[in-house]
């Protein structure tokens, strides 16, 4: 497909939406003008007895079964129509794989690069991976007029195109726990040769061949539930972790370890295996960090005083 | 008029005293429909009140991004337990339970209902479910943080006592069941001499339809909440993907029965609209036979779109053809419905009593509902605006708008006849102004923030959002004020008001023709029906 034909999602369904509450306002207009000049014209005042005992017209009520089927036919229709506009993907689309995870969101490129922002192209269609690690999320980008369901163990995509550079809100639609409103980011649309040096920089997390840990706790979502300043979010605080003792059940036994390096990587690499005492055991495995990621966090964790 | 104040002492008379029993056993081991119906209305409404206080705390909370009263973890409980309470303690079993009790046998003949230790039963079950229910609030994890639909893998491993909260509504789903199956059974074979199906009010109509989708639907969204106890108890994981599991299968089955909920709600809410409309018009329901059959295709077709509710979840595309098409459907005989009702009107003689207003906003409110009912419905628009504000918005036009206003009509108009004291009209209209201006200022407001795609369940918003929520919120207060109003009206007008005798508004059906309050077996003697329910030229 050229760039001639191509349509954007926003362009596909904001004409559905105008023919549909198009159809709307002039039933309700009807209904209500109807209704209030019947009751003021037929108010006892005016009409105090009734004039008509009819119970019914034959051909008034098919007129309005008639009526209603034909409207809402064309509506299913159109609608259904530019439905499949969203569903198929122009050729040539950018794939970016989004995992979405409580509560934040990693966008990783075709060749590894990763953000916690959406980089596209303007004019350029981006097909979006869906893959959630945890519970069901929704990808919902409101300016693109797109969303779908991130539901784990089931492989679902949305696509759409940036007619022009700016930034949309990006929302989780899908009522994921107590951060949910807080799994907010945004479509960075920018012009093609900016989105194309910025994929070539050296990945996030990298600062002169040395992985910053605490960027990468950012973006890899860690501190949507462990805060840096002691305050209780839904996981322990990184505040004076390294080195203290907690208290953790473990194979349903309590034990009272010391959070050495041994311990804080078990705990990124297999959360379930030894869960603080009052916490809840949801923290999502990483097994798509590699070890120096994981090196990398432990130092900053060992950093947070 | 004088002497009838100085009695308000006495007794109401009619069922309230002529079986001789008093006392609080009488009631709640009463196997009277009537006092069974109140039992229903004091319970459910009670709900109905303190998911009101709930609704108003999270609209304060939204009143401006950032923490307002609460934190997100007490947000997420909240708007949980005002749907849980909202949906399955007031709203499902309320119409049935308190005005199809209070009402229907009478306006079919009968004595009682056809099993009137089930009714009790049914009662209690609803009690003891209630009871579950709110006992899970403050014991184990908290209360439930999942929203009302309970959605796995979330409800499955929220740390919320979500396995106690489920068994009380799988508790009252058996109350449901069970009044459902004893008003099929009554309207088949208690009505009284003369009663033909052509002749039965439209209330009733739209109470067999409901009964029948209580039977049908109910039992699914009992099996699938036992399977989320499984799930969590046992670790059977059915919707756990990790486990070979479905997420989607929990959505199929909740909705299943969930969709056809909807129908339990608002169905009973048509057939009210349709008897008052014509009693305060002086005239025949316009197309009686359409209306009541249109109440039996919403309970068939209603039954077969609950994929809607599905359509971005990575559900089949065939699926959204399949259940964008039954959908629009489903919209042919509410449109009827209403066409009807308008019609009914014309050439009447109109008296805008509180029942009459409340019933007329209903239509207004439910077409609102009804036509952003077709946005959700287009697969194309559905996308959008799914999950946001707008969802929101639609369903409480349809629920609060409809059912809600539907039941404030009933209690105008039929709890004057139970409780042979009425209410004062002037607090009922102000009442009625405020909370209809209240209730379009907050919701209409919130299909607007839908649009532009502000999405639910969110605790904190972008600055973009704030205005439109400031706007909602003041809604919300306008619309609790009206509702106030309204309650302390009732509530002194029923108890010590001007006495309410005869048939003040002109009813042809057969609730107005026995004494007020009714006596316990309804009538002092077996009606014989000669005429429709809707033939106001006999009174004249």
């Amino acid at each position: 497909m050229n760039q001639q034909d191509l349509i954007s999602t926003t362009a596909a369904i904001d004409p559905v939406f105008m023919l549909i509450f198009g159809i709307c306002l002039v039933l309700l207009l009807g209904i209500t003008v109807v209704m209030i000049a019947f009751v003021v014209r037929y108010h006892r005042s005016r009409s105090p007895q009734p004039t008509s005992q009819s119970d019914g017209n034959v051909w008034l009520e098919t007129i309005w079964i008639v009526l209603p089927t034909l409207l809402v036919l064309a509506m299913f229709w159109y609608g259904w129509k530019e439905y499949l506009v969203l569903r198929t993907v122009p050729k040539g689309a950018l794939a970016v794989t989004a995992t979405a995870r409580m509560w934040s969101w990693e966008f990783r490129y075709a060749n590894g690069k990763t953000s916690s922002k959406l980089y596209v192209p303007v004019g350029k269609p981006v097909r979006v991976e869906l893959v959630s690690k945890d519970v069901i999320h929704g990808f919902f980008v409101p300016a693109f007029r797109v969303k779908r369901d991130v539901v784990p163990g089931m492989s679902n995509y949305a696509w759409f195109v940036a007619t022009n550079p700016g930034s949309y809100d990006l929302f989780c639609s899908q009522y994921c726990g107590i951060q949910h409103s807080a799994m907010v980011t945004t479509v960075e649309a920018v012009p093609e040769v900016q989105f194309t040096a910025w994929l070539n920089q050296s990945s996030s997390g990298a600062v002169g061949g040395k992985l910053d840990g605490r960027k990468l706790a950012t973006e890899k979502g860690c501190l949507g539930c462990h805060s840096l300043d002691g305050t209780r979010k839904v996981g322990p605080t990184f505040k004076g972790l390294f080195g203290s003792k907690v208290e953790v059940m473990h194979d349903g036994k309590m034990l009272n370890i010391i959070a050495d390096d041994a311990y804080l990587k078990e705990s990124i690499r297999q959360p379930g295996a030894k869960i603080v005492e009052d916490y809840p055991p949801i923290m999502p495995a990483n097994a798509d960090l590699t070890d120096e990621q994981v090196t990398a966090l432990i130092e900053f964790i060992k950093s947070v005083k | 008029m004088t002497s009838n104040v100085q009695r308000s002492d006495a007794t109401r008379g009619g069922f309230w005293s002529d079986s001789g029993k008093t006392g609080l056993t009488s009631w709640i081991f009463s196997t009277d429909h009537k006092r069974i119906g109140l039992l229903y209305l004091f319970s459910t409404f009670s709900f109905f009140l303190v998911a009101v206080v709930l609704g108003l705390l999270l609209r304060i909370e939204l009143m401006a991004p950032g923490r307002t009263i609460m934190g997100p973890q007490t947000y997420n409980a909240i708007f949980t337990v005002h749907g849980v309470m909202m949906i399955f303690l007031f709203i499902i079993p309320g119409f049935p339970g308190a005005f199809g009790n209070l009402v229907m046998p009478i306006q079919i003949g009968a004595r009682d209902v056809f099993f009137p230790r089930l009714n009790l039963l049914s009662w209690w079950l609803y009690i003891i479910g209630a009871a579950i229910i709110l006992t899970s609030l403050f014991t184990g994890g908290g209360p439930p943080d999942t929203g009302w639909t309970f959605y796995v893998p979330f409800s499955a491993r929220t740390g919320t006592n979500v396995s106690l909260a489920v068994f009380g509504v799988f508790v009252v789903g058996f109350s449901s069941i069970l009044t459902g199956l004893n008003f099929v059974t009554t309207i088949h074979r208690l009505r009284c001499e003369g009663m033909t199906w052509g002749r039965l009010p439209l209330f009733v109509w739209s109470l067999y339809a409901t009964a029948w989708v209580q039977i049908l639907a109910t039992p699914i969204l009992a099996i699938t909440l036992v399977l989320v106890m499984a799930e969590r108890l046992l670790g059977t994981g059915l919707f756990e993907p990790a486990q070979g599991g479905d997420p989607l299968m929990y959505q199929h089955l909740f909705w299943i029965y969930s969709h056809p909920a909807v129908y339990i709600m608002i169905l009973p809410a048509m057939g009210v609209i349709s008897d008052i409309i014509p009693v305060f018009s002086r005239k025949p329901i316009f197309g009686y036979k359409m209306i009541a059959f249109s109440s039996l295709a919403i309970a068939a077709f209603g039954s077969l779109v609950w994929g809607h509710h599905m359509f971005t979840s990575g559900m089949s595309d065939t699926a959204i053809l399949v259940f964008s098409f039954l959908t629009f459907v489903v919209a042919i005989p509410s449109a009827i419905k209403v066409f009807n009702w308008i019609s009914t009107l014309y050439k009447g003689s109109i008296s805008l009593d509180a029942p009459m207003l409340f019933a007329l906003s209903f239509i207004l409110l439910f077409s609102i509902g009804g036509l952003s009912g077709l946005i959700l419905g287009a697969a194309a628009t559905d996308v959008h605006v799914h999950d946001t504000h707008f969802v929101v918005g639609h369903f409480h036009y349809v629920i609060f708008g409809g059912s809600g206003f539907a039941f404030f009509a009933s209690m105008h108009y039929w709890l004057p006849k139970f409780f042979g004291r009425r209410y004062a009209e002037k607090p009922a209209v102000i009442a009625w102004v405020l909370m209809f201006t209240g209730f379009n200022v907050m919701y209409f407001t919130m299909q607007v923030l839908g649009m532009e795609g502000m999405p639910r369940r969110y605790y904190d918003y972008l600055p973009e959002f704030a205005n439109l929520n400031l706007v909602a919120t003041i809604g919300s207060w306008i619309l609790v004020t009206g509702l106030v109003i309204m309650l302390v009206n009732l509530f002194r007008g029923l108890l010590w008001g001007e006495p309410f005798e005869g048939n003040p508004w002109g009813g042809a059906t057969l609730e107005w023709s026995t004494a007020t309050p009714p006596p316990t077996e309804n009538f002092a003697e077996d009606p014989v029906v000669t005429h429709g329910p809707y033939d106001f030229t006999q009174q004249d």
